[in-house]
């Protein structure tokens, strides 16, 4: 008992009382959001709210039994974890039930459903955490550099094949992780992503050929530059010229020609090129009305009529946001924020005081995968990022979001509490 | 780290502007609620197939509501109270009335509207119109019902009503389409070509300010989608020899089926007796069917294709086709007659003493057609009696009986032609050709509807197939129509045999003994068949098929007429009628017109 008032007693509790905000923000805000005059008590089971109370507890109840499990299980059996999510996920491609062009439901029966690429991330992050763990593996090694992208790269493309673009964007914050514990070229890889986006938006929104022209125009400059300064790695910049020739092209082919025409539409409404009527546009303009009249102060718990219609789509899922955003105004959306900036700088702190490499690798990239889910959710509702379908972390409904985020963190919090123990 | 807090910056920023700086959207949504207004389309009309309409629309309006809206207003505005007994006033309903609309109307959203009032009549649709405004939550829908300006064929062109509990939970196709309160085709051909005639429902974005005032497009329309018109149908019916058929029958319970043997469409489809289709039409609707629903004399039931009757010696010209077809007997093929003494069937007419298939066709010889049934299934080359009754019942089977068409007609029922199993189970096993020896004669366990036996003279007219008989003729948009309906069904019987039978029907009216000779027309050669069946509510029925004229027949026809009696007294004489008004546009037997118009039968236990 003394052992484990300890640990209980080492948890950070910071991070505790922010999940836990925004655990409760979520619930009122699904509430909010389903509300049924039929069905006022928040407690109903019968309705989302309820269901998702059941969550709430189910998730708070596992957490709870996380922190009294040795810490040292999880690396044990990390790569058995990591085993049994690549099963389920092989499971959802051959039994799974389709949503909205996605596979990635299993029916356990009972009503229950379950969504094994939630959990897959935080599997994949104790999978990569172990590997880096054992003392042997140096990331300057070829054979351990494949091995890590291997571990990512599995649950990744098993993720695309049930056809779920946003999960699969999430395994890509690995990167961060990688960087962080000097994988070579990871920072390069970073900044190409960068180049990048910006490439691919600009030939969307100028098309090809303005882009081969501003190319063009820069690259005169940059031979004229290496010239007159008489700088070397000239070929090296003329490479760097060609493969952004080349990337144009394929951004312009790849765009017309493998993407599906929703997903076309998607990008394109974003980037504001279409105003489509039929759907995609329609659901961010929702969104922002829904956010934009919320005001300083929002409209009040249950006042919000935008999101009452039924006009913003899967509004107690992926765009719960809009809720806060009517219903609590510009102080309840500046809140959610800083919580969340809160936490996932409150996590690189805890992951920086680790001892263990274990516990550092997997906090950062649990602080990877949560930051890219807030990032493109709160920047789909509001119209700064195309609309792809994940959850906002803790406050979107659903079960297996909701499980798999608190685990994940959960975890986290009891390898921070054990720290100390590490010598 | 610095990533976290300039994604964090950026939000903010972004959100404060959106929330605090911008005050585009909060108009938008303050001053606004959206309006999803269904814009129903015109559902698709209905044409004779001479082009004169059947079917057509009537504007009505749908008093909708939005719940919501009313405890908005209400909550906004607390000088001027929802007047709620003004409101009962204008619709002319009782507060406990209002309340159970209203209830019914949140359970099924309080956030969209739904119908509070359908079909609000011409009149006080102007009334309210003037004083909704004082009504916040309301509006009304325009929608259209049918409309029917010959008021015939009610069965056959069927009717329209709300959606019930049971068809909305069977709404499964893709996207839900229907939503409590539309319409949907709930018998006739308004059933079986819903998807055809209801179009597609369009939709209209409006925007509406507190003041329930409609405010325009949302985006200017944008988001709208038109409906798209229903298809117009065109019918096989004649309208002008429908409405003969209905008049024929005033007076007696039965039913007239005529189709165009070349297509197998239906020319006339009469059931008596029938109703008015304009009664089952607008709020009345209801109180009307219930009322129908009531009649002993079942005027809903569509005698043509729900009434199972026992042939009688129509059912002759089956047995004879399956005996010459299975080579059980030949047109020479003689048997004994002894006339009333004959076992074990008498004869009801008087004839020579053996006559041969074209003397018994004429003569309807009892005994000749029992022989020629029993030949058929104690036929040696089938090798026992069982097997024999098989071929017989899967022969009877291609020729249409004892099962659906399936094609466009909605509640057909299958009639019966009992199974061996069926006697082996009512006989223990022990029966023969005494033992079932009615089926020979169309009587016993056989039944069929007038469709199944008006196919039957077809396929003679044909001289050996059949279309599946059906209603459509075409699409007013020249769509194909479905395939079954067009494809020719050949049920193997030898033309030659068909043509025998054909020549014994034309002597039905031609020869000095046949039965229908009375009604022979010296211009227009005809061919028929009587029955005289038993049953077992009261008086004989009579049925007649016949077709005409002998070559490329252009109409055929099966009559019953319950109780009626023998088959020449009613039923030939009716169908002699509908070949003449079809094939000479007008009839000259007046005094036989006179006749049958006029003749009323009495029913001893009015069913
Ligand atoms: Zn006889």
């Amino acid at each position: 008992m003394n052992e484990r008032n300890s640990i209980i007693g080492k948890v950070d509790w910071l991070t505790v009382l922010i999940y836990l905000a925004l655990i409760i923000i979520g619930w009122f805000s699904i509430f909010s959001a389903k509300y049924d005059e039929m069905h006022p008590s928040i407690f109903d089971l019968s309705q989302v709210y309820g269901k998702q109370l059941i969550w709430i507890g189910a998730s708070l109840l596992i957490g709870f039994i996380i922190l009294l499990i040795d810490a040292k299980f999880f690396n044990a059996f990390s790569l058995w974890i990591y085993i049994f999510f690549l099963f389920s996920l092989f499971a959802v491609l051959v039994y799974g039930k389709a949503t909205k062009g996605a596979t990635s439901w299993i029916d356990l029966g009972a009503g229950i459903k379950f969504q094994p690429s939630e959990f897959a991330k935080m599997a994949t992050a104790l999978a990569l955490a172990g590997h880096l763990d054992r003392l042997d593996v140096d990331l300057q090694k070829r054979k351990d550099q494949i091995v890590a992208a291997v571990i990512v790269l599995i649950p990744m493309a098993l993720v695309l094949l049930q056809n779920d673009t946003g999960s699969a964007i999430v395994f890509v914050s690995f990167i961060f992780v990688l960087y962080r514990e000097g994988f070579p070229g990871a920072g390069w890889v970073m900044a190409a992503g960068v180049v990048a986006i910006l490439l691919f938006i600009f030939t969307l929104i100028w098309s090809q050929k303005v882009m081969y022209i501003i190319l063009g125009s820069l690259l005169i400059l940059a031979v004229v530059y290496y010239i007159v300064a008489k700088r070397k790695g000239i070929v090296k910049m003329l490479a760097v010229f060609a493969f952004m020739f080349v990337f144009v092209f394929s951004v312009d082919y790849a765009f017309h020609n493998v993407l599906q025409q929703h997903q076309q539409n998607r990008i394109l409404v974003m980037l504001g090129k279409l105003d489509d009527p039929q759907g995609v546009g329609y659901n961010v303009h929702q969104s922002k009305i829904a956010i934009g009249s919320g005001g300083l102060t929002g409209k009040g718990f249950l006042q919000g009529t935008q999101t009452k219609y039924d006009f913003v789509p899967e509004q107690h899922t992926d765009f719960i946001f809009c809720t806060v955003g009517e219903e609590g105004g510009f102080i309840g959306t500046a809140v959610v924020v800083l919580l969340y900036v809160a936490l996932l700088i409150r996590i690189i702190i805890l992951a920086e005081r680790q001892r263990s490499t274990f516990s550092r690798v997997y906090g950062y990239a649990i602080a990877g995968i949560l930051f890219v889910h807030v990032a493109i959710n709160i920047g789909m509702t509001i119209g700064l990022v195309p609309v792809i379908g994940i959850p906002l972390p803790f406050l979107s409904y659903g079960g297996s979001s909701m499980l798999a985020f608190t685990i994940m963190l959960a975890i986290f919090v009891k390898q921070d509490a054990n720290r100390l123990n590490i010598l | 780290m610095g990533v976290f807090i300039a994604i964090g910056v950026v939000f903010i920023v972004k959100l404060f502007a959106l929330q605090v700086v911008d005050q585009e959207y909060k108009e938008q949504a303050d001053n606004n609620a959206l309006r999803f207004v269904t814009q129903y389309p015109a559902r698709g009309k209905v044409y004779d197939r001479n082009g004169e309409l059947l079917v057509f629309n009537e504007a009505v309006y749908d008093l909708m509501v939005t719940p919501k809206q009313i405890a908005d207003a209400v909550r906004k505005d607390t000088l001027h109270p929802f007047d709620t007994l003004m409101f009962c006033h204008l619709l002319d309903i009782d507060k406990a009335s209002f309340i159970e609309r209203m209830d019914k109307a949140k359970k099924e959203s309080y956030f969209k509207s739904s119908p509070f009032m359908t079909q609000v009549s011409k009149e006080s649709y102007a009334h309210i119109a003037e004083v909704l405004y004082r009504f916040p939550g309301f509006y009304f829908q325009t929608r259209t019902v049918r409309h029917y300006p010959k008021s015939i064929a009610a069965h056959t062109l069927g009717d329209i009503g709300e959606i019930s509990k049971a068809e909305l939970d069977k709404d499964t196709e893709g996207e839900k389409y229907y939503r409590r309160g539309d319409y949907i085709g709930k018998s006739g051909i308004e059933k079986s070509y819903e998807k055809e005639l209801r179009g597609k429902k369009g939709l209209k974005v409006m925007m509406v300010d507190v003041h329930n005032r409609e405010m325009g497009s949302y985006k200017d329309g944008e988001l709208d989608e038109e409906p798209v018109a229903g298809k117009d149908i065109y019918l096989g019916l004649d309208a002008e020899l429908q409405a003969y058929g209905e008049q024929l029958m005033v007076g007696k319970i039965g039913s007239i089926v005529a189709v165009e043997p070349a297509t197998g469409q239906i020319l006339a489809f009469v059931t008596s007796p029938t109703y008015d289709p304009n009664l089952l039409v607008g709020r009345e609707r209801g109180q009307h069917y219930k009322e129908l629903q009531a009649d002993p004399m079942k005027p809903l039931i569509n005698r043509a294709i729900s009434g199972t009757y026992p042939p009688g010696s129509t059912f002759k010209t089956v047995v004879g086709l399956i005996a010459m077809q299975s080579g059980s007997i030949t047109p020479a093929t003689c048997f004994h007659c002894s006339g009333t003494g004959s076992l074990p069937i008498k004869c009801t007419h008087s004839h020579g003493s053996s006559p041969d298939f074209a003397n018994a066709i004429m003569n309807s010889c009892n005994p000749y057609f029992y022989e020629s049934f029993k030949a058929t299934i104690n036929n040696p080359k089938f090798g026992g009696i069982k097997e024999g009754y098989r071929y017989w019942k899967e022969m009877t089977y291609k020729l249409g009986l004892g099962r659906k068409f399936d094609t466009d007609i909605p509640y057909e029922r299958k009639g019966n032609i009992p199974d061996c199993e069926y006697y082996d189970k009512m006989y223990g096993g022990q029966w023969n050709s005494v033992t079932i020896r009615s089926l020979g004669i169309g009587q016993g366990e056989v039944l069929v509807t007038p469709l199944q036996l008006c196919n039957i003279a077809a396929l003679i007219a044909n001289e050996g197939y059949y279309y599946p008989p059906h209603l459509i003729k075409c699409f007013g948009d020249s769509t194909a129509i479905p395939e079954v309906m067009t494809t020719k069904v050949d049920p193997g019987i030898d033309p030659k045999w068909v043509r025998t039978m054909k020549r014994g029907l034309r002597t039905v009216f031609s020869g000095p003994h046949g039965t229908a000779r009375r009604y022979e027309l010296k211009d227009i050669p005809q061919c028929g068949k009587t029955g005289t069946a038993q049953n077992p509510h009261g008086n004989y029925h009579s049925n007649f098929i016949a077709f005409a004229p002998e070559e490329n027949p252009k109409i055929a026809l099966a009559v019953i007429i319950e109780n009626g009696g023998y088959g020449a007294t009613w039923a030939a004489p009716i169908a002699s009628l509908m070949i003449e008004k079809y094939i000479r546009g007008y009839t000259v037997r007046e005094d036989l017109e006179k006749r049958i118009m006029e003749g009323r039968i009495s029913y001893k236990n009015e069913r």
